[in-house]
């Protein structure tokens, strides 16, 4: 049951969009932070392999110009 | 089978992910501002007053903005300002004003009649507090009375309560919580450089290359300075390696995770100094100018057994007898009793070895609860002065404290039975020192430390000592072999008095209970980790009757008469008491910041000399207080040498055998401050962490048939105790061992845990004893 955080950084004047687009998926809670070009990202996921197709939709988004993992907690089973 | 309750935990560990990426975002953008997460929580329109204080939830020593109105803290921020946390601050400091409000929060003082508590007035409770306190001394004599504080205790606590008991009283009886978690590293400090504290500063973090994280759980404990070096693995490409005997959440996040057998560290860390010096990687030039070596006694034994002494005898070695005592610790020879592959030793020995790279070592209770902790920690300045790496940024062996005030006030003000604020009681001219500024007679500070805090518990229990005062902090939950010292402070003859915001364990053994002002309720001063002092004043009033341990203090001192020693005003006590404590400690090995100027920024770290901090002591480039005309001084010693230290590997005082095969450890959790007095009662944390657990290695779990949720039953030579079991959760011990967090009052795993020490420092080894594990 992976919990990951992400920094993303939307292109130029993409921020409002990018930040809209990722609220609209089941796994993502969006921070848009007010006065950078930058957004925290956190996914929530089932599975492993979950988590790996959420990315790889991720990097499909043509308004984000890098995304970097901060940290991730695994959480086994239930918790 | 036992519940859970796994929805806040998931909440919980979200949110933590997302304080992660913030920090993270900070350390990139400074000033960066994500004004929803940071003001949730904030009521529209509140029209707050925001001041600046330390966070009290650790030794970190986050700077927080605290929003106010009405009378009533509403809201908490990180201080962008802060050099130490860039704006940001872990769920505990978000969460830190809730502490204050608890439903149970103690404020009319209580006095026990007849086995019954009885609210009184303060100034009732305080008359025989100090009545008290002459009763005893008068019949049992000086030595007979105690107090027992804590970090926790602000600066200006810690000050009056060693001036009442040493300057005035005359009793070394003085004693604080830090014995059991950071003495270890001030006997470290002082029998390698002669001076406590580390050299570096946290800045050390923005210029490593490597972080070795030394048994320390940074993750959970230490989160804001965890995800700063997240953050430099982000920009930087840095390497984090948890060197660990349990999987961790920083070992989720670590590059490298290497697990070695409990107290096997000190093998392991002899091995990497063999390689460093193997391989040709000594920084020879640094070593000739600026090192000695030296060996102590060995077979010291475990201070299992009462009144238990041990002075060490240090003796020159020189470095090809060194050299000849690393042959028993090749990596090969070492590898079988750590479990650590020797090429996992040579990794490790290779990060430390490569000339180009800054290597920043970090270490906590993994290192200091340890039957031989102030070994270990000699072991890893070794491996630092072997190859140089030490007092320039980002090359950093640097303990952490888990306190507030662990460094501030028990370090610096000397809350120990052996201390002064400045030197030692057995020190003639330390002792004519201190008591020209206490302004008492030399003769009343007595030169023979007395009891240290495992001894000062067994002298209650054994009637030498009658009355002890505790205030913050809560021994009846940590004490090792607690039952022994609960049962101890419970028989007929002994008055205990204890300051507190919360109803405890410990009181529950009181015969008067004092109700305390708690963090901002009042002013004060803490100091965190890397020497930095920070002040708060006081923003709200305190609940009813409570009052500062610094006042309760001054009021039992007038009370006994020592009026002009404690001449302080209510109005500017605080100002008076921190100006008259900077004398202790002028010069410029050791100087602290003005008030005025603490108070306009979010701290200073000593030695703070001609307007200006000092980030890296004994380094001439940043330390004024260097004169030896090199580039480094290790002044805390004689002959301005570091001392690298011949120690070896030893086993614990208990380990596992056919009766109680497996090794317990206990610690803490991300959740709850320390013993969860106040923690317990923030309902957010208290319901992501409701109750303690015991961790076992899956193997071990299914073998045995358990499955999270299920009653474990552990056993050891001090007696037994019932936990939910806990597999594959958030920790995963290494097989044949088992892992308890101590917050818990209701499963109090102390009641178990073994009261052996390290014998130079006095510190319990709370991470070693032998236990049996059964379904219960
Ligand atoms: S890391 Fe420590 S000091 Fe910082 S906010 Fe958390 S508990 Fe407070």
């Amino acid at each position: 049951m992976p919990i990951k955080s992400y920094l993303v950084h939307p292109k130029q004047g993409k921020k409002g969009e990018v930040a809209n687009a990722l609220s609209n998926m089941d796994q993502c809670e969006v921070i848009a932070a007010k006065n950078e070009e930058l957004l925290v990202l956190v996914t929530e996921t089932y599975s492993e392999k979950e988590e790996e197709l959420l990315r790889e939709q991720l990097q499909q988004f043509r308004d984000i110009k890098l995304m970097a993992l901060v940290s991730g907690f695994n959480t086994p089973k239930n918790t | 089978m036992y519940q859970s309750v796994f929805t806040n935990r998931r909440e919980f560990i979200k949110k933590m992910a997302v304080l992660s990426a913030m920090t993270a975002a900070a350390g990139m953008f400074p000033g960066i501002i994500f004004a929803e997460e940071q003001e949730k929580g904030i009521p529209d329109g509140a029209n707050l007053d925001w001041k600046k204080a330390p966070c009290r939830f650790c030794g970190v020593g986050c700077g927080v903005l605290i929003g106010t109105e009405n009378g009533k803290a509403i809201a908490v921020k990180g201080d962008p300002k802060s050099p130490v946390n860039k704006g940001l601050c872990c769920v505990k400091g978000y969460h830190s004003i809730m502490a204050m409000y608890g439903k149970d929060r103690l404020k009319k003082p209580l006095v026990k009649k007849n086995g019954r508590y009885v609210e009184t007035s303060m100034k009732e409770a305080l008359d025989l507090v100090a009545s008290k306190m002459q009763e005893t001394i008068k019949e049992h004599g000086k030595d007979a009375v105690s107090i027992y504080g804590s970090g926790q205790w602000t600066i200006p606590d810690g000050y009056v309560a060693s001036k009442l008991f040493k300057g005035c009283i005359g009793t070394n009886n003085v004693e604080a919580n830090a014995r059991l978690c950071m003495a270890t590293a001030v006997t470290g400090f002082l029998s390698s450089f002669g001076l406590d504290e580390p050299m570096g500063c946290y800045e050390d973090i923005d210029y490593a290359d490597t972080f070795v994280l030394w048994g320390n759980n940074m993750a959970e404990m230490h989160p804001v300075l965890f995800s700063r070096l997240l953050d430099q693995r982000l920009k930087r490409g840095v390497k984090i390696i948890d060197f660990a005997t349990r999987t961790t959440r920083t070992s989720m996040a670590a590059d490298k995770t290497i697990i070695f057998n409990p107290q096997t560290d000190l093998a392991v860390a002899n091995a990497i100094c063999y390689e460093i010096i193997n391989n040709g990687w000594m920084n020879t030039a640094f070593v000739e100018e600026h090192c000695n070596f030296s060996k102590g006694l060995t077979n010291m034994g475990y201070g299992l057994e009462d009144h238990y002494k041990f002075t060490d005898r240090p003796e020159a070695i020189s470095f090809e007898e060194y050299k000849a005592f690393l042959e028993d610790y090749t990596p090969e020879k070492v590898s079988g009793l750590s479990g650590v592959s020797v090429k996992d030793i040579k990794y490790l020995a290779a990060h430390f070895g490569d000339p180009n790279k800054k290597v920043m070592s970090l270490w906590c209770m993994g290192m200091n609860q340890h039957s031989r902790g102030t070994w270990i920690n000699n072991l890893v300045y070794n491996i630092h002065l072997l190859t140089g790496k030490i007092s320039s940024p980002g090359n950093s062996p640097f303990s952490l404290t888990g306190q507030p005030s662990a460094c501030g006030t028990v370090r610096e003000v000397g809350t120990l039975t052996h201390k002064l604020p400045h030197g030692v009681v057995a020190n003639k001219e330390h002792r004519e020192f201190a008591a020209k500024i206490w302004d008492v007679p030399v003769e009343n500070i007595d030169p023979k430390p007395t009891y240290h805090t495992v001894e000062m518990f067994r002298a209650l229990d054994r009637g030498d000592i009658r009355f002890m005062w505790i205030q913050v902090t809560n021994p009846m939950v940590t004490m090792p072999k607690l039952k022994r010292y609960r049962d101890g402070a419970k028989k007929e003859g002994r008055f205990i008095v204890v300051s507190d915001v919360y109803p405890t364990p410990t009181t529950d053994i009181a015969d008067v209970i004092l109700p305390s002002a708690m963090w901002v309720e009042r002013e004060g001063l803490y100091g965190n980790s890397e020497r930095r002092t920070q002040y708060f004043e006081q923003m709200l009033e305190p609940p009813g009757e409570a009052l500062s341990d610094t006042v309760q203090l001054i009021e039992v001192a007038k009370r006994m008469g020592f009026e002009k020693q404690f001449y302080y005003k209510d109005e500017t006590h605080i100002e008076e008491i921190y100006s008259e404590y900077r004398r202790h400690h002028e010069g410029k090995k050791h100087n602290m910041a003005p008030l005025e100027v603490l108070k306009n920024q979010p701290g200073a770290m000593w030695p703070y000399v001609d307007g200006k901090e000092t980030k890296w002591r004994f380094n001439a480039k940043y330390d004024p207080a260097c004169t030896n005309g090199k580039d480094f001084h290790f002044y805390g010693k004689k002959d301005g040498r570091a001392v690298i230290w011949q120690r070896p590997y030893e086993p614990a005082a208990e380990e596992p055998d056919a009766d109680y095969p497996f090794w317990l450890g206990t610690g803490r959790v991300v959740e709850h401050w320390h013993t969860g007095s106040m923690t317990r009662r923030i309902p957010v944390l208290h319901q992501a962490m409701p109750h303690a657990y015991v961790e076992l290695h899956p193997e071990d779990a299914e073998r045995m048939q358990i499955r999270t949720g299920d009653m474990v039953k552990l056993t050891t030579r001090r007696g037994e105790i019932s936990l939910p079991a806990s597999v594959n959760q958030r920790g995963v011990p290494a097989p044949r061992q088992v892992f308890v967090p101590f917050f818990d009052e209701q499963m109090l795993i102390n009641d178990i845990t073994l009261d052996s020490f390290c014998p130079i420092s006095k510190e319990p080894d709370y991470k070693k004893c032998a236990v049996k594990v059964e379904k219960a």
